[in-house]
């Protein structure tokens, strides 16, 4: 079983800023990952950044991670 | 790392994805999907009534290793379009739910698509269900 949790603390980990919501059973995982460094990448590439995050444990320790991405708001945005 | 030589697995893959125009990677058939990614994935093109070529990647595990060392995206399902990679089931929903996916798959004023045969006369290494 892993816990969403560490998922949630290796996203923020990983990708410089990121702020990760990670909900899951153990196997199936649903993370919303909001962060300044998705600004100006395609969805493949953000999903990638996550994706890499966890390398060849996706699949295999990690069942299913199901991603969304965001940008923060910022003051220009809003 | 791996032999840089002949590799019919993987020509056969990059085949599959320059000659369909949209090309589904799932676990299972359409009919039969062998996994919820996949079902939603095949459910949105059913949707949008897109003819795709499927192929199933269970039979071998090389197809899946071969398709990600190719397209560098790790899960399953996988959606091309025009060969290019347009993403797994989670972009491919989002982009259904904006309309950019109809967009991609140029379904807008489709009607003149031409559906191409995609002559299998060998028997190929992948098996590719097709939908056209």
């Amino acid at each position: 079983m892993v816990d969403p949790g560490e998922l949630k603390q290796r996203i923020e980990a990983g990708i410089p800023g990121a702020r990760a919501d990670v909900s899951g059973d153990g196997h199936h995982f649903e993370a919303v990952v909001e962060a300044t460094a998705f600004d100006g990448l395609s969805r493949i590439a953000r999903h990638k950044l996550v994706y890499d995050v966890f390398g060849a444990e996706l699949g295999d320790r990690i069942h299913a991670l199901s991603i969304k991405t965001k940008i923060p708001e910022t003051e220009e945005t809003r | 790392m791996s032999d840089v030589a002949s590799n019919p697995m993987r020509d056969a893959i990059a085949n599959a994805i320059s000659e369909n125009p949209v090309l589904l990677f799932m676990k299972g058939t359409p009919d039969a999907p062998a996994c919820g990614f996949s079902a939603r994935t095949v459910a949105i093109l059913q949707q949008l009534d897109v003819p795709f070529a499927a192929v199933d990647i269970l039979p071998d595990p090389r197809i899946r290793q071969e398709l990600s060392g190719l397209s560098g995206w790790p899960t399953i399902p996988q959606l091309f379009a025009d060969g290019e990679l347009i993403g797994g089931c989670d972009i491919v929903v989002e982009m259904y739910e904006s309309g950019e996916l109809q967009e991609a798959l140029g379904l807008e004023g489709a009607s003149g698509l031409e559906a191409p045969e995609a002559a299998a006369s060998e028997p190929a290494p992948l098996a590719i269900e097709n939908r056209l």
